[in-house]
């Protein structure tokens, strides 16, 4: 299959790798560019499909999204929103620090 | 969507070394909106409470969780919207705006990025030291506020309190329409008193209810553009000065010097009043937005819009026409007392039915300077507007002199109470008996009968028995009437 016009190459594949802070081998990096290139050459074949006037559809169910009331409902709840953080200390989730 | 060719008055220009530089500026602010939940969860948003207390499982971005829009946030987005004359779009979405923070446990921010919720729209602002500006709106949008980090409870590590996480935020940014530090921080009080007076947002900004991001760039007077920085998150209107100033400056400099800017976010200290580069370069903005697949788009009926357009209260501009028009005040004056509602509905009440100017005197002069003096709020005023107002009622039916009542009023202030009480109780009744009076005068007269030769040549001395007159009635009798009655005396 042959890569599409905006295809990706490894430098896009390191790049996409870090903002998505996901570690990828070196060598991984050309395998992966083409493995991409194809899924996205794939989707491509839909550009071929005739859309003119048809409105874009933006979900599945056209209908409007539900809306709820200002109400408290929720909260209250320190020791089940912490159960899972690997450290936490006087209510706080502790994280090694963020900055300099 | 670059509205303003206008080039910056002479005296908004800033010097360098090579010449003269012009400040380009625009502003995206977040104002938090005043809901009692959050933006996507059921959790509260109030100021202040523990850490991690008012946090849902979907705040905390627990695997699963699906958000469900809060109504009346979208209701105050679109009132505020409407405050700003902007177009209201009827069809918005949610997107996704991805990046890695401590404080973001999703990994994402929900924002409007294509389709925001409010479109463009027109404010007009009054630096004070420059004529009316008009400043185009370019968009507000709806998004989610991330936690908090705390950096200074441990050496190595980051405390981070969910609390505000998911609370409801107006983004609402302008055009670059702004030529002056001056410019800039009227912009941001006007839409504070804006958002204030729409009860969409508290507009407190050292509680960081309200904050500015301030987009910079310089260029010469009229000429190409420069290019931008952006400093976040700057939370009063002395800082926004202050920070543009700074990195208006610093700007020039590195163009003077040969150099160019390079297109960055940077961080404002108050403490040290500099600018400093924030992120690196290359991972800045660089999002990734698409659709929130867990969110349907907002699509609102007409009516609805309607109906809240149908119940905006009068805003700031419209109610500084009104006092104007309606209790003869100066401009300048009606300006003060609505720059917000607090202060305007104080005033209104206090000057109704009354004489506007002196209402508006007492105001701006004793109470205001009393308040000041003593670091309290208008809202929590020791004085009732209806207790101030009852205080003038009894200047204009001459119960008490207008000096009398400065007493009156402090009193008001120490403990309270209604102007018709404190003079019942401490005896200030203004004493307009023209018989005691005269009494009085004629007391004054005997007593210094070489004055009273000096007066009748040259009636200026007239002071000097009126001044002894109301010393021994302890401030309390009519001036006018003393006057009157001196003047009878010495066939004046």
């Amino acid at each position: 299959m042959s890569a599409p016009e905006n295809g990706v190459n490894a430098e896009t594949v390191r790049k996409i790798a870090r903002l998505s802070r996901l570690h990828v081998a070196e060598g991984r990096l050309v395998p992966l560019a083409d493995e991409l290139n194809g899924i996205l050459g794939w989707i491509e074949q839909l550009n071929e499909v005739d859309v003119d006037g048809v409105e874009p559809m933006t979900s599945a169910v056209d209908v409007s999204a539900p809306l709820r009331a200002d109400q408290i409902t929720d909260g209250g709840k320190r020791d089940a929103v912490l159960a899972n953080a690997p450290k936490s200390d006087s209510g706080f989730y502790v994280v090694p620090r963020s900055v300099e | 969507m670059f509205t303003a060719e206008r080039v910056a008055d002479e005296k908004d220009w800033m010097k360098g070394e090579t010449g003269d530089w012009e400040l380009i500026i625009g502003l995206e602010v977040h104002a938090q909106v005043s809901s009692n939940a959050k933006l996507f969860s059921g959790a509260a948003t109030e100021y202040g409470a523990e850490p991690n207390t008012q946090v849902s499982l979907v705040d905390a971005g627990m695997p699963g969780m699906l958000p469900v829009i809060n109504e009346f946030c979208v209701e105050q987005a679109v009132r505020t919207g409407l405050g700003l004359n902007a177009q209201i779009n009827l069809f918005s979405r949610f997107d996704r705006k991805n990046y890695f923070y401590v404080d973001l446990p999703q990994g994402y921010q929900i924002s409007q990025f294509e389709h925001p919720i409010v479109g463009e729209g027109e404010i007009e602002i009054h630096p004070e030291d420059g004529d009316a500006v008009k400043v185009g709106i370019e968009r507000l949008h709806l998004e989610q506020d991330a936690g908090k980090s705390v950096h200074d409870l441990s050496d190595d590590e980051t405390y981070v309190d969910l609390n505000r996480s998911g609370v409801a935020l107006m983004e609402i940014v302008s055009k670059p329409d702004m030529r002056s530090p001056e410019e800039a921080s009227a912009y941001v009080d006007k839409l504070r008193g804006i958002v204030r007076a729409l009860g969409t947002c508290d507009g407190d900004m050292e509680k960081g209810n309200l904050r500015a991001d301030v987009n910079v760039s310089v260029r010469r007077p009229g000429g190409e553009l420069g290019t931008r920085c952006e400093i976040k998150n700057v939370n009063s209107l002395r800082f926004i000065r202050q920070a543009i100033n700074h990195e208006a400056r610093r700007q020039i400099e590195i163009i003077e010097a040969g150099g160019t800017i390079d297109q960055e976010t940077r961080l404002y200290d108050s403490v040290k009043n500099e600018t400093r580069s924030m992120r690196s370069k290359e991972d800045a903005h660089d999002y990734r937005y698409f659709p929130d697949p867990d969110l349907l788009p907002l699509q609102l009926e007409q009516s609805f819009v309607d109906n809240i357009k149908a119940t905006l209260p009068e805003l700031p501009d419209a109610r500084k026409a009104r006092f104007v028009e309606e209790f003869g005040i100066p401009a300048y004056d009606a300006g003060v007392l609505t720059a917000d509602k607090v202060t305007g509905d104080y005033y209104e009440t206090t000057a109704k039915g009354r004489d506007g100017k002196i209402a508006a005197n007492w105001v701006m002069g004793e109470l205001f300077g009393a308040l000041n003096k003593a670091g309290i709020d208008l809202a929590d005023s020791p004085v009732s507007a209806e207790n101030l107002g009852g205080l003038l009622d009894r200047i204009a039916d001459n119960t008490i002199s207008g000096k009398i009542a400065k007493t009156v009023f402090e009193k008001m202030f120490e403990g309270g109470g209604s102007a018709d009480e404190i003079i019942e109780r401490e005896g200030l009744k203004q004493v307009t008996d023209t018989g005691a009076i005269e009494a009085m005068v004629q007391e004054a007269l005997d007593a210094n009968p070489a004055q009273v030769e000096k007066a009748k040549q040259n009636p200026k001395l007239l002071g000097f028995f009126v001044g002894q007159v109301m010393k021994a009635s302890g401030g309390k009798a009519n001036p006018q009437a003393v006057n009157q009655i001196l003047r009878a005396k010495l066939g004046l």
